[in-house]
């Protein structure tokens, strides 16, 4: 506990600090590449059929997913905290890939926890990683997927606490993280907010993203909160079927208590958490960031859920009509589009997140259309 | 209206002595045995035994113990099972008080209260889990306090005076001092190091202090015993009977003697320690 209580201080103090808010913007800018483009989507509007429909182009930053926005404050966070040590977990490794890269870049050391499992799914962003100079452990225990590679990052955690700082990836975890790194992501909803202005000269009438922990969808859907009109959405992985192994906590868990915090997880009667299944590796997650259990209970955002069928078959789509090839992640958001989008009319403004880039997913696509045809 | 691990204490300052605390997993290889090598440990020489309750997802954990907790579900190992075995034990002993240990996800999908009377009834004395911090006092160390049951807090290295009283505040039954930042079954810790930081939990407490965590040999324990109220070894225990299971997991004939072998000896070490001066 009194590394936690020591960073919700620190943290607490960076928020506080123009100069910490400043640097952080001026990295965004140059380093990372934002503000990311807010793209119409033209041949996929037309496809649907109803909706404008706009790209939230997250995965044009460095890195190529939303990740990174965090873990440039986490580690802006660590360095303030005189930490020389950064630890991360990371399912689908993107999360591991931003942390590689900033850690890289301000010259600190970096271990990354990955479920064996996942290692051998997601072998470029191993290799990325390693190239950036982290050090990967594959994780063997447990299931040996994202929330084994959470366990053991804590377990490093309470053993090199006087060091090492520990950089969640999701909106999930002990107090404060679900907040911090859902502040750090915000920038997503409130470029978004600016751009939408800017193209249309108002808000957005509805918001989609894929969630895994969710905090791609909390960046987005934060800021826009508040205005009640706006339709939110978020997608879970259904994997093979909600009635079979899947990855959606909120469409087919029950509240429990997992990482250091209370949410909707994946378990049996015994309380025993139970294997995620998705094939995409990042929403791989046997829980939900506990703000958006919130969200779901108070009816704010309104959860859906996408197989790995569809999810494949909205990466197709995506990249045909739009030239743009998403994560497996981002494709669960997209893969509801065109039954949303289809009901609305031609100036309903629909923004999708496109949380990631696809170039991780290759083979998983590819091995998995080849199973289907035999 | 103490409990039986107050009466424990009691008894053994008395005598002189520090308490061995062995904790086993429930389960672990499979019901039977685990029962059998719980009955056999006060006879071997435990004072108090802490039965470990089987989660996926035992973040404070090292490979020894997850893997028994793993071993243990695997054999069908449950919560309703757990508390069965406690009723069986205690069939036989109504002195040696069980503490159950573990995380909180089983025990809140039980059912607070519910766990709360079963445990109770079924002959438990304590609780210690790991991922509830006293910031969250009401959720369940409170009612358990308010069963009869005792609720054992962890306090560690990086627990400064600031935070001790915090983590005292509802502790009762004893303290459980982690010896080292870290996992279960780590590094030794530095005995020296220990004695003074038992003393300085002694100045927060009138409660008895264990000390725990990566306890391994007779001498070890016997160094820690000088300075402390108990001594608690684990891992060792679960990787002692990890040693003499048979190719597929299964109890071997010497699984239960393993276990009760190491901890007669880890029991002369501890009680070879007179601590009336240290009183």
């Amino acid at each position: 506990m009194p590394l936690i209580l020591q960073l919700e201080q620190a943290y607490a103090k960076a928020k506080g600090d123009s100069s910490f808010q400043k640097e952080m913007n001026a990295h965004l800018a140059t380093y990372v590449g934002r503000p990311s483009p807010l793209y119409f989507a033209q041949r996929l509007t037309e496809h649907c059929g109803g909706a404008k429909i706009y790209l939230k182009r997250e995965e044009l930053n460095h890195t190529g997913a939303h990740k990174v926005n965090n873990v440039l404050g986490q580690i802006m966070l660590a360095l303030r905290m005189g930490k020389t040590r950064i630890i991360a977990e990371t399912g689908a490794g993107m999360h591991g890939v931003a942390t590689a890269t900033l850690c890289a870049k301000f010259g600190l050391p970096c271990i990354v926890y990955m479920g064996t499992v996942d290692v051998e799914r997601q072998k470029p962003n191993v290799l990325r990683m390693k190239i950036l100079g982290a050090e990967v452990r594959a994780v063997e225990s447990g299931a040996r997927t994202l929330k084994d590679a959470m366990n053991e990052a804590l377990r490093d955690w309470v053993t090199n606490v006087a060091d090492t700082f520990y950089c969640i990836g999701t909106v999930a975890g002990p107090h404060p993280y679900p907040a911090m790194v859902r502040d750090f992501q915000s920038i997503i909803g409130h470029e978004t907010r600016e751009q939408l202005q800017a193209a249309e000269g108002r808000l957005p009438d509805s918001l989609i993203a894929c969630i895994g922990g969710g905090s791609n969808a909390m960046g987005l859907f934060h800021p826009f909160l508040d205005e009640r009109s706006i339709e939110i959405y978020g997608v879970e992985a259904a994997g093979h079927g909600l009635d079979k192994k899947h990855a959606a906590s909120i469409a087919g868990g029950r509240p429990g208590v997992l990482h250091g915090n209370r949410t909707y997880l994946l378990m049996d009667d015994d309380g025993q958490i139970e294997e995620a299944h998705s094939i995409s590796a990042g929403l791989d997650y046997p829980g939900i960031g506990p703000e958006h259990a919130w969200l779901n209970d108070m009816g704010r955002v309104k959860f859906l859920s996408a197989t790995d069928d569809e999810a494949v078959a909205a990466f197709q789509l995506c990249s045909k009509l739009e030239g743009i090839i998403p994560a497996l992640e981002s494709a669960h958001a997209l893969a509801k589009v065109p039954e949303l989008a289809a009901k609305k009319p031609n100036d309903h403004l629909m923004v999708v997140n496109l949380s990631g880039r696809g170039d991780k997913d290759l083979a998983s696509v590819e091995a998995f259309l080849e199973s289907k045809s035999r | 209206m103490s409990t039986r691990i107050e009466k424990r204490f009691a008894d053994l300052k008395k005598e002189g002595r520090a308490a061995l605390v062995t904790f086993t997993m429930a389960g672990d290889p499979d019901y039977d045995t685990s029962l059998a090598i719980a009955k056999a440990l006060p006879q071997a020489g435990a004072d108090i035994i802490e039965l470990g309750m089987p989660f996926t997802d035992p973040m404070a954990d090292g490979p020894a113990i997850q893997a028994a907790g793993l071993r243990a579900l695997k054999s069908g190992q449950r919560m309703t099972r757990t508390l069965t075995l406690v009723r069986e034990f205690r069939k036989g002993d109504d002195k040696t008080p069980i503490v159950l240990m573990g995380y909180y996800n089983p025990i809140y999908i039980y059912g607070n209260e519910r766990f709360l009377a079963d445990a109770k009834a079924a002959g438990v004395d304590g609780l210690i889990v790991v991922d509830l911090p006293p910031e969250e006092d009401g959720e369940l160390c409170l009612p358990a306090l308010k069963a009869g049951l005792n609720f054992i807090r962890l306090a560690t290295p990086t627990t400064d005076d600031k935070r001790l009283p915090i983590v005292l505040s509802n502790t009762s039954g004893f303290v459980y001092y982690v010896s080292i930042t870290g996992i279960t079954g780590a590094a030794a810790p530095d005995t020296a190091k220990v004695t003074a930081a038992v003393s300085r939990i002694k100045r927060h407490t009138a409660l008895p202090v264990a000390v725990g965590f990566g306890v391994k040999t007779a001498e070890h324990a016997r160094a820690i015993a000088q300075g402390a109220d108990g001594v608690v070894v684990g891992s060792a225990l679960v990787d002692a009977l990890r040693q003499s299971l048979d190719a597929h997991g299964k109890a071997g004939s010497r699984t239960i003697n393993a276990v009760t072998a190491l901890v007669s000896a880890l029991a002369q070490g501890v009680h070879s320690v007179r601590r009336v001066a240290a009183e």
